[in-house]
């Protein structure tokens, strides 16, 4: 018996009568809505005033090879209210060349590394953020690697050091 | 001429009493990195007891140590770090590859995990497993006490692993063409600025 | 060769100008990171004025495997994430996947599941509070403890074969059943581990250097708690009443009868409390399921297409032939829609999930795998700040970072 979560018609009708109407569609009572970049931190800001004070995970999706994609990258907000534990995904689509969205970072303090990683791996410059700089890869690491376009053994790098023989050191 | 020897007293090779007491007190620095760093744990702890074979601590500390068991995917980042832990280690000194990754790169055929250590590091024991059973990981310390009693050390003779180290870089693939970038590697460049002269080019010799 | 440097290695950069500041470079390689974690301490004497921590240093391309992998494959990568609670992950993973396909599974399969996720979750915190333990110099907790992982491995042995890194759970079931030894096994362990735990209870609750050392250590406020996304045990030692288990029941949960633990402090003590008393409420769950484990098949029928059906199905009913063959052939599968879900478990460690993007192949098209310890990890530098380098340690211990979870 899959757990139903508490229904957001409250949250989603003071969006509407906010931002007028919006994208919002459910899959397996999950609601999602997508929201536009030029209003996604107010959209945000108005979902942690409404009750949303858990940020859960920032993350992205790259529809280079996705049948009937119209945008190349889909960044996820996960958020949840602990009070009430309603549950909602925000989405927002950028494209190349310069992706690039507006950090959370003031709203919620956890988005700090979240956000870093998104830039490490996918290349989503965030605006406004404190220190926007490689999590995961070596600093020097050109690519970013959860793109579509590298491939999964990636480009040499890894055979890329030195080599120490028993007679070294 | 028979000689009577009191029974307290042992005659050897000075070469075969120095192997004996190198192998009987080999004192393992863990480069434990993931998984097989609990299973090392679990044979260093009560059940499997390492204690037994004489590797009574583990020492964190490379200079106090002579066996790197590194248990463990190594990844890029964390490869100069193994390989300046190595180089901090006093000679005689051993390595144990443990478990499939640190071994071949195991599960991870990915763009952050090095495929095997042996690729920079002289190794002399591999522990197959993901991960290895403890009762493996014991295995593999009591063959190395055999290869150490039989390569001595006063001679020098575990230096003659030489040409099977060269060997093993000959394994290095080249399937793609690597993006040589030899900014941070001092040895590369040099081994790059050889390849005007007629040295064997990198990774095929 | 350089091993990375930072920019918090320049002190101009960090703003800090005085030079009695210096700066220790705490890892990555180093006895009390678990694994390896790396943190740039800038201290004045002992105490600790700034840390900056620092990750990558196992990151292993989990979330790019998850694309080229099945749903059944990846499980075993899922196993090498948090690797102290393996079936913990297992278990995740395959309700995320199993939410996605809008599988149902058998009663048997919720119970034998709840069971071994609490079994992992017992693990977990075994090793969790035997490092911290260890840590602060108590080694013999860390020897009973371990001593108790080596029971919870032989009941996963018997089960499926593997110590850990089991990789036992499979889409719309498991991947062997429950036989009556492993049943016997967790009745005879269920008797005998509260004595050990009271015990290990004996040798470091009240034990007056271990409070020194952990008491007001670290302290997380419930506020900061929140805002920095921290769940789980952490949590709720800071005062957050927030366990999936009872506000999102998932598997078989809401038939047993458990409470979930907090605490107000929120320093290091009262984070190893909440994980000692859920040890015990772990044990409560695992001896109300075990008894009341229901028969039947613990893999979903072989109408639904999900599950390997079984050999016997296979060689004698025209169903379980068809079923197997559209499971085994690469180019059928099972009907993976065109969409997005996410599913969290309570994950020993904290809300673990993950975000599966389906796009009707086999394999996921992104399996976005949400770590409890990266925002733990963050955490870190604000917990830390003031404190000596010897608290360095317990609250890292006491944080139950998963270098393998963090880096992915």
């Amino acid at each position: 018996m899959p757990h139903t979560p508490p229904p957001l018609d409250n949250v989603l009708q003071s969006l509407a009568s906010r931002w007028g109407t919006l994208d919002v569609s459910t899959y397996r009572n999950q609601t999602r809505i997508v929201v536009a970049e030029s209003v996604s931190l107010e959209v945000l800001e108005f979902l942690k005033a409404e009750g949303f004070d858990l940020l859960v995970d920032v993350t992205c999706v790259d529809y280079l090879e996705y049948r009937g994609a119209l945008n190349r990258y889909g960044l996820v907000y996960l958020l949840t209210a602990t009070t009430t534990n309603q549950r909602l995904t925000v989405r927002v689509f950028v494209d190349d060349p310069t992706p690039c969205v507006r950090s959370v970072v003031p709203l919620w303090e956890a988005a700090n590394w979240l956000e870093r990683e998104v830039w490490d791996l996918f290349g989503i410059h965030f605006e406004g953020h404190p220190d926007l700089r490689r999590l995961l890869m070596p600093e020097e690491f050109a690519a970013h690697p959860l793109r579509k376009d590298y491939p999964l053994q990636g480009r040499g790098e890894r055979h890329n050091f030195p080599i120490l023989t028993r007679h070294d050191g | 001429m028979a000689l009577e020897l009191p029974e307290n007293v042992v005659v050897s090779r000075l070469d075969e009493l120095a192997n004996w007491c190198r192998k009987n007190s080999l004192w393992p620095m863990p480069f434990a990195t993931a998984c097989c760093g609990i299973e090392l744990m679990a044979t260093g702890a009560s059940k499997h007891d390492l204690a037994r074979f004489g590797a009574e601590v583990f020492r964190f500390s490379p200079r106090q140590c002579d066996l790197m068991i590194v248990a463990g995917r190594v990844v890029m980042k964390m490869l100069p770090v193994l390989q300046r832990i190595w180089l901090q280690m006093h000679e005689p000194k051993w390595c144990i590859s443990m478990g499939a990754c640190a071994s071949t790169g195991g599960v991870f055929d990915t763009y952050a995990v090095v495929q095997g250590i042996d690729r920079f590091l002289p190794v002399d024991m591999y522990v197959p497993g993901c991960p290895p059973r403890p009762e493996q990981l014991i295995q593999a310390i009591i063959d190395l006490q055999d290869k150490i009693q039989r390569e001595g050390t006063i001679s020098g003779r575990e230096f003659d692993t030489v040409e099977r180290q060269q060997r093993k870089r000959a394994l290095v693939e080249s399937i793609e063409p690597l993006t040589l970038d030899a900014s941070r590697n001092p040895l590369l460049q040099q081994q790059l600025s050889g390849l005007h002269t007629n040295a064997p080019p990198l990774g095929r010799s | 060769m350089a091993i990375a440097t930072t920019e918090f290695e320049s002190a101009e950069r960090a703003g800090h100008s005085k030079d009695y500041h210096w700066t220790l470079n705490f890892g990555p390689q180093h006895p009390a990171t678990h694994t390896t974690l790396r943190i740039v301490l800038t201290l004045d004497g002992e105490r600790v004025v700034d840390a900056q921590p620092e990750m990558g240093y196992l990151h292993s391309g989990f979330e790019k495997l998850g694309e080229h992998l099945t749903f059944n494959q990846y499980v075993t990568v899922t196993d090498r994430m948090n690797y102290i609670s393996p079936m913990a992950n297992n278990v995740a993973w395959h309700c995320a996947v199993e939410k996605l396909l809008g599988i149902d599974l058998t009663p048997r399969c919720r119970y034998i599941r709840t069971i071994v996720a609490e079994l992992a979750r017992l693990s977990d915190h075994l090793l969790s509070n035997g490092a911290v333990g260890l840590d602060t110099g108590a080694f013999t907790f860390f020897l009973y403890a371990f001593y108790q992982r080596e029971v919870i491995y032989d009941i996963f042995e018997t089960l499926c074969g593997a110590r850990f890194t089991n990789s036992y759970t499979r889409v719309g079931g498991v991947s062997h059943d429950f036989t009556p030894l492993v049943v016997q096994k967790i009745r005879d362990f269920v008797k005998t581990f509260p004595k050990t735990l009271r015990d290990m209870e004996h040798l470091l609750t009240r034990n007056r250097i271990f409070v020194d050392r952990t008491q007001g250590v670290g302290v997380l406020s419930k506020a900061e708690a929140i805002g920095r996304g921290a769940t789980g045990p952490v949590a709720r030692a800071s005062g957050v009443t927030r366990d999936l288990r009872k506000d999102e029941p998932y598997l078989a949960y809401e038939d047993f009868d458990f409470q979930v633990c907090c605490a107000v402090a929120g320093d290091c003590y009262a984070r190893y409390c909440v994980r000692m008393q859920e040890m015990r409420e772990s044990l409560k769950i695992i001896a109300q399921a075990i008894e009341n484990l229901p028969a039947g098949a613990a893999n979903v029928g072989i109408d639904q297409r999900a599950a390997l059906p079984t050999k016997k199905q296979v060689y004698s009913t025209i169903e379980g032939t068809i079923s197997h063959f559209e499971l085994s052939m690469s180019n059928r599968g099972f009907a993976v829609p065109c969409e997005e879900s996410y599913a969290a478990t309570e994950a020993p460690n904290g809300e673990l999930g993950f975000y599966i993007v389906g796009d009707g192949g086999e394999s996921a098209y992104r399996a976005r795998c949400r770590p409890p310890s990266v925002l733990h990890f963050a955490l870190f530098p604000h917990l830390i700040r003031g404190h000596t380098l010897s608290d360095v340690v317990a609250v890292l211990g006491s944080l139950n970072i998963i270098a393998a979870e963090l880096d992915r």
